[in-house]
């Protein structure tokens, strides 16, 4: 089931518009081609879900949104459009400006993302003070506010603790209380539940969602629970070896798997749940090919039950499904979906 | 565990192109040596130690003079680069006559020899304590953790300074002064390590099969210690060499007229204004042996574990 | 946090006592000092009247027990030789020493620390490099050398009779008796710019090689990815947030080398004939002055011990982790 109310927002300019992202990582052997022709746009209380295999370039992908990509990582792009405005080429200056305040970012792992020698209030009070010029009582005000909206019983005693005093749940909820502090219009969860337990994920998950709901926030989401993705995202791009491989309505994709690779994800996962799903999306037989040097043809085709030889030579634009469902193969949809079932036959 | 998490901790079947690449992949011992091959630290390093070693090795037929030699008619001879520099003393002479690349070809052999022995006893003990404390832990952990503050609580040139010219200051005494007062980097390295390796499979799977515990540590835990305590041990090595240059210059360590370098610097002190070689030359002996040593255990490190470097 | 402190302090307290046994046990076991004292030329009886005289003839235990005894009660004995009070001899010294250690220490901090900082930031580049050859450089150097290179440098090059409150004369006489000259009382700052600048050489590599690994394991962290993404100036994400945790380990190695300095100084202090511990501490030696040398040597193994707890408290205060487990 997907979300109902994602109607409205489809009309309104989308606050994050990424278009032709490629990422460049130079590392010994070469360079790596991280990511590679990535375009989405996700707009007002919206949500768009990065899904794919760990290494498919999704973090990647989240950080280059943010340029918080590492020194060696080279980032080119047709536009990246946030708010209206293409942040492409703003300088590191530029870019502070818009992190924490009109964009945010959570990470994975509550434990280490908060820094260890300070006070939870301290790192929330000074996001806002920078950003919004506060004085230090008023930052104080903001921040216990926003505890409270995470749903902190006492927040003025919780903003006297040290990060390692806290339980993972509460410091997720922490890390999106900062990251709200000044309102932002877009909000990247980069995997924001995996490293918590499994009632604690379903709290933070519906968290985001009322969240989002109250203050109209784009989110990104990125994740390898297709469970997770049902519940939370209206769109979903699937990623493989740092390309989209399929893109569409979470409706859509899931109604209607075209691409080998998302058939073969959704096949792995029982229809109900959260819990089952994550643990089988490597379970496709066979490895990810290296993303280093020149990569020609489909980087799937080593794992694809369809593939032929032509697949090893020819680059693969996306192609529509129908308007808004894209995907990256050479075979059309009904080919696919014959070929599947011929092999169902054997 | 749940019948799926066994299902995934269990690794993937192999399917067709897989296997090429594993038969591909160079085998760890392969990597080392490229990476060795091509760090020039390290090259550079063991290169000079090479050189240095055949010296010292080979010092009574290399060295153009007797080191003991003193010529009075031919004082403070200027080395060849020198207004009156001879062929003959390519380092010149120091103030008793005495030829300086001789004395210099004989100092290696005694600061390579001091700091290999000395060395080697200070690994032999902080090894054995380290793996004792790291392995047993508990209150025999206690004890040698309470050792080594003990130890790192001596002022080591002054305790040295003391036992070497109290004891009359042979060169066997300062060996062991030093092997005594340099073992605690090995001990806090090695047992660091063996709690990390206790605890993995491979040594509970031989406790599991009723290996005895002198077995294990010299079976399973001991040849995993192998690189780190060669890369402590060249520190030490460079350190200790350091000091007994150190203890020489004070007058205390090796006595004259011992070709020593440390003790051929204190000895130009007189005359460094006129004869500034007399201290630039011994002193740099000290300096690229020392650099040499600690560039080879840099590469070592950097070749053994390359993800650490710092 | 109050356990924590109890438990060092008595661990603390149990190793002043084992370093007193040896540091008191290490010169009688070393050789027989009677006969050392007495002279190559001395019949027995000279040596047991030495011995006698010494209260060196009774067991060991008999004369540690005593020395502690009467040391708990500020009497570390008189000196064999000057007849001074040793606790007085330390003290009027301890200053000469205290000055090096702590003046070599904040200056080799001050270049390890943004040093360390620069080559983490700039990793891998040739600002990284340069910064890894001073300190493999700074490591092999023999301190003793490079205080005479100097010396040197300065004597040389400027051509001056009075180098940084030395005269070159009287250097070149040092040179030839190796127990110095004590210029006591009369050391001025300038005297003090060659030994310390010989000391923090040798200190600086290591608090910059901590710092450096420190800083590059911290920039990779997940909390300064967080700093980053809240739009935190490079200032802030720098030293607020990076630095501070970086810093904890040198903190430990600072203590670590301030005891070292106290210790090591030995060096700098008979070249540069400062009248400090260390210098006290050589002529004592030289001289068999058992009495002071025992005395420096467990003053100097429980100052090292006092600084490591010191630094522990620090730790604590720093990072809150230690300070509320």
């Amino acid at each position: 089931m997907t979300r109902a109310d994602s109607g409205a927002s489809q009309t309104s300019e989308p606050v994050i518009d990424v278009s032709g992202l490629n990422v460049d990582i130079s590392v010994p052997a070469g360079i790596l081609h991280a990511v590679s022709d990535v375009s989405f746009s996700v707009g007002p209380a919206e949500t768009l879900s990065l899904v794919g295999e760990s290494g498919c370039g999704k973090t990647i992908t989240s950080l280059a949104m943010m340029r918080l990509l590492p020194r060696s990582a080279k980032l080119t792009a047709r536009h990246i459009r946030f708010d209206g405005m293409d942040i492409t080429n703003y300088t590191e200056k530029d870019m502070t400006r818009l992190r924490g305040n009109r964009m945010g970012m959570i990470f994975q792992d509550p434990m280490t993302s908060l820094n260890p020698v300070y006070r939870i209030g301290d790192q929330l009070e000074e996001v806002y003070m920078r950003h919004r010029n506060a004085s230090r009582k008023e930052a104080r005000e903001r921040a216990s506010f926003l505890l409270e909206k995470v749903g902190i019983i006492n927040p003025a005693q919780r903003l006297t603790q040290f990060p390692h005093q806290l339980s993972g749940g509460l410091r997720q909820r922490m890390m999106i209380a900062m990251m709200l502090m000044c309102e932002p219009k877009l909000l990247i969860a980069d995997e924001p539940t995996t490293a918590l337990d499994v009632t604690v994920q379903v709290q933070i998950l519906q968290l985001l969602r009322s969240l989002q709901k109250e203050f109209s926030m784009a989110i990104v989401l990125i994740t390898h629970n297709l469970g997770v993705v049902a519940r939370m995202a209206d769109k979903v791009a699937i990623m493989y070896a740092g390309k989209v491989v399929e893109q569409g309505s979470v409706q859509d994709v899931f109604d209607r798997p075209t691409h080998p690779y998302t058939r073969g994800l959704l096949e792995c996962i029982p229809r109900h749940g959260l819990t089952a799903g994550h643990d089988k999306l490597g379970s496709i037989p066979g490895i990810v090919p290296s993303l280093v040097g020149k990569v020609t043809g489909c980087s799937f085709r080593n794992r694809c039950l369809h593939a032929e030889e032509v697949c090893a030579m020819r680059d693969v634009a996306l192609r529509p499904v129908k308007d808004n469902h894209d995907y990256r193969c050479l075979f059309s949809p009904e080919e696919l979906a014959g070929a599947r079932e011929g092999v169902a036959a054997q | 565990m749940s019948q799926t998490e066994l299902a995934r901790s269990a690794p993937p079947a192999p399917k067709g192109p897989v296997e090429e690449f594993t038969t591909l992949a160079p085998s760890p011992r392969e990597l080392m040596k490229r990476r060795a091959k091509s760090h020039i630290g390290f090259i550079v390093g063991m290169s000079i130690i090479v050189f240095f070693c055949i010296v010292a090795i080979f010092a009574p037929f290399l060295a153009p003079h007797d080191p003991y030699d003193q010529n009075l008619s031919a004082r403070l001879v200027d080395p060849v680069w020198g207004a009156k520099g001879t062929w003959s003393n390519i380092f010149g002479t120091d103030a008793f006559g005495r030829d300086v690349l001789s004395r210099l070809m004989y100092g290696a052999r005694l600061s390579l020899m001091i700091g290999f022995t000395a060395a080697f006893i200070a690994g032999v003990i902080g090894v054995t304590l380290g793996i004792v404390g790291g392995y047993f832990g508990g209150k025999v952990d206690a004890v040698i953790v309470y050792l080594i503050n003990v130890k790192l609580a001596l002022p080591v040139i002054l305790v040295a300074l003391s036992i070497a010219s109290i004891s009359g200051g042979s060169i066997l005494v300062l060996i062991l002064v030093l092997g005594l007062l340099t073992w605690d980097r090995y001990a806090v390295v090695v047992r660091s390590l063996t709690q990390q390796f206790r605890d993995q499979e491979f040594v509970l799977s031989s406790l599991a099969a009723g290996a005895s515990h002198a077995r294990i540590i010299f079976r399973e835990i001991l040849p995993n210690l192998t690189n780190q305590i060669i890369v402590v041990a060249s520190l030490d090595m460079a350190i200790i060499i350091l000091i007994e240059a150190a203890l020489s210059f004070l007058g205390l360590g090796v006595r004259p007229p011992t070709p020593s370098w440390g003790l051929m610097v204190a000895e130009a002190r007189a005359v460094m204004f006129f004869k500034p070689h007399l201290i630039m030359v011994p002193g740099a002996a000290i300096f690229l042996l020392v650099i040499a040593i600690n560039m080879a255990g840099d590469g070592i490190r950097d070749v053994t574990s390359p993800e650490g470097r710092g | 946090m109050m356990n924590f402190l109890i438990r060092r302090l008595i661990i603390a307290l149990l190793v002043a006592i084992t370093v007193s046994i040896v540091g008191f046990g290490l010169l009688r076991f070393s050789g027989d000092l009677a006969s050392l004292l007495a002279g190559e030329n001395a019949t027995a009886e000279d040596v047991a009247r030495i011995s006698q005289a010494y209260g060196l003839d009774r067991p060991i235990y008999i004369q540690y027990l005593d020395w502690v005894w009467n040391a708990l009660r500020g009497d570390l004995g008189k000196s064999l030789f000057t007849h001074e009070p040793v606790s007085e001899l330390i003290m009027t010294r301890i200053g000469v020493t205290a000055t090096l250690a702590f003046a070599a220490l904040a200056v080799g901090l001050a270049i390890a620390i943004p040093l360390g900082v620069l080559a983490a930031v700039k990793a891998n580049t040739w600002v990284d490099r340069t910064a890894l050859v001073i300190s493999v450089a700074g490591q092999a150097t023999p301190n003793f050398w490079f205080a005479l290179i100097l010396i040197y440098v300065f004597g040389v090059w400027w051509r001056q009779a009075t180098v940084w409150g030395y005269k070159l004369s009287e250097i070149t006489i040092l040179g030839l008796q190796l127990s110095g000259l004590p210029i006591s009382g009369s050391a001025t700052w300038q005297h003090f710019v060659m030994p310390v600048a010989t000391l923090a050489t040798t200190i600086m590599p290591a608090l910059m090689r901590l710092t450096r690994t420190g800083m590059l394991e911290v920039l990779s962290s997940d909390y300064v990815r967080t700093a980053r993404a809240k739009g935190l100036s490079q200032t802030s994400v720098l030293f607020k947030h990076s630095l501070r945790n970086a810093i904890l380990p040198v903190v430990s190695l600072a203590a670590v080398q301030l005891g070292f300095l106290l210790g090591g100084s030995v060096i700098v202090e008979t070249i540069f004939a400062l009248n400090g511990v260390g210098f006290l501490a050589i002529r004592s030696i030289e001289r068999i002055d058992f009495p002071v040398v025992q005395s420096i040597l467990v003053f100097l193994a429980c100052t090292y011990i006092v600084l490591t707890l010191f630094s522990d408290l620090i730790n604590a205060k720093l990072d809150p982790r230690v300070r509320l487990s």
